[in-house]
């Protein structure tokens, strides 16, 4: 016997997040009001996630955390020990091989797959929250579909900008009715939010949760004159070559050299040990 | 309260649970899918699978609603000793347990609000067969389309129609399980 719960939280705590996930995926898009638990890590750490991840994991869940894409930080390494302790489940780093991948702000390169689930951890889940800072207010613009604010905003950042500066958490329509804050990914992620993967979402300090089904129509707003546009950096990975993936700019060395590296350290070491080559490695 | 009472729960109720919710969120998020859960066994006439949903969904905090011949002492009793749900009437419950006849009428169930479309009821509907064949769906958590043995078409498409608001069913039968969430629509 270990002295914990199974997967930490008690029975009781998993059946209220477990009733919520069904709400949310029964309504795309939407966020479900939960009572969220105070867990064993601070709030950056991504309590949300761990909340909606402890109350759907399974023994035999193979169970993956990536954090901005790496599966090395401190905070990805820590939740996939934690899991790994109270669950008693077998972790992986290889995205295929995941049947459970909480994600920081990041949606894994290689496509996702039916049976699949990812489970993003969000800091503020409310996409009209910058404009509308009252939460009774917000529930009632999602009530009457009021999103008019929403494209104004974002067509005055084309006038100030030429384009839609928002580069990270760019908002989407769920199924033609939810606006929806995908959490901090680059928009270039936004297109694979259409997806044959369940898609969980969890904000612990702002006790929401929210849940794309697969294959969920999800459109990130645009307009005519303006489409959405998925972009990176234009530049291949120096170490995979890889010219299709979202890419980090790093610092190199005290000089301040810098290169482009894939994003997604799984996806790039995949392709390494494929034979993938990019000026960097070459050059070793 | 007779000893049937005290049979028939998770016999790891963690594991078990846990195990048994999957299956429902799978059956949730993909309607049409047909899962199979297993572990619980409540008293005739409930299903495995209505009572495995019961005993992962439900606990003190969801009145439940028992219709027709779900409703018999035995029921009630391992119910309340496995979940502690409070038992109540149809405008009140979060959960309704039945045939689909006998949770008639259908428009008396919590359909959430505008501002809350989730303190709608789930129906956990007891069926005499559960087959991908029939009704047509379509929507979120469906490539293209799939198919499934609605009991009442008509009403599927009605709840369909207040989107976002709606009541979500699970159809049960044996130890399989399928949903219909109200995001689906039927033809
Ligand atoms: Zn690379």
């Amino acid at each position: 016997m270990n002295s914990y719960n199974f997967a930490y939280l008690d029975e009781q705590t998993k059946r209220m997040i477990r009733r919520a996930i069904l709400k949310g995926l029964a309504v795309p898009g939407y966020q479900v009001p939960f009572a969220s638990r105070e867990m064993p890590m601070p709030y950056g750490w991504g309590t949300g996630g761990v909340q909606v991840s402890a109350a759907i994991m399974t023994p035999a869940d193979r169970f993956k955390v990536i954090d901005q894409g790496s599966d090395d930080t401190t905070n990805a390494v820590s939740i996939r020990r934690f899991f790994e302790r109270t669950a008693g489940v077998e972790v992986t780093e290889t995205t295929t091989e995941a049947t459970v991948i909480q994600t920081r702000h990041r949606i894994p390169e290689m496509p996702l797959t039916s049976g699949q689930i990812l489970v993003y951890q969000v800091p503020i889940p409310e996409p009209l929250r910058f404009l509308e800072p009252s939460e009774v207010e917000t529930r009632k613009m999602h009530s009457l579909e009021e999103y008019g604010l929403m494209h104004v905003k974002l067509y005055e950042d084309i006038s100030q900008h030429g384009a839609i500066a928002t580069a990270y958490a760019y908002p989407v329509k769920v199924e033609g009715r939810y606006v929806m804050d995908p959490s901090p990914i680059p928009k270039f992620d936004n297109p694979k939010l259409e997806s044959p993967a369940i898609q969980l979402f969890g904000a612990g300090r702002e006790q929401r949760i929210y849940a794309l089904p697969p294959h969920t129509r999800v459109v990130s707003l645009d307009f005519e004159d303006f489409p959405f546009e998925a972009n990176k950096a234009d530049a291949a990975c120096e170490l995979c070559a890889a010219d299709t993936s979202y890419l980090d700019e790093v610092i190199m060395d005290d000089a301040g050299h810098r290169m482009f590296v894939c994003s997604d350290t799984d996806f790039c070491a995949s392709r390494r040990a494929a034979g993938h080559a990019g000026i960097q490695e070459a050059a070793i | 309260m007779a000893s049937e009472a005290l049979t028939g729960g998770f016999a790891n109720a963690p594991h078990a649970a846990a195990i048994a919710f999957r299956g429902a969120m799978r059956a949730m998020a993909m309607p049409g899918v047909i899962e199979h859960i297993e572990g619980a066994a409540g008293p005739a006439p409930l299903s495995p699978a209505a009572s495995a949903l019961l005993l992962t969904l439900c606990d003190p905090e969801t009145p439940i609603y028992l219709a027709g011949i779900h409703d018999t002492a035995a029921v009630r009793d391992w119910i309340t000793f496995h979940t502690g749900a409070p038992l109540t009437d149809r405008a009140r419950a979060m959960f309704a347990l039945g045939t689909w006849d006998a949770l008639a009428p259908h428009d008396a169930y919590a359909i959430g609000t505008s501002e809350y479309p989730d303190r709608a009821a789930t129906l956990i509907v007891e069926m005499p067969a559960l087959t991908a064949e029939g009704a047509r769906l379509t929507g979120p958590g469906i490539e293209k389309e799939a198919a499934l043995n609605l009991p009442d078409i008509p009403f599927c498409q009605a709840n369909a129609a207040l989107y976002p608001l709606g009541v979500d069913l699970f159809l049960t039968h044996g130890n399989a399980v399928a949903a219909l969430p109200r995001s689906t629509k039927v033809r």
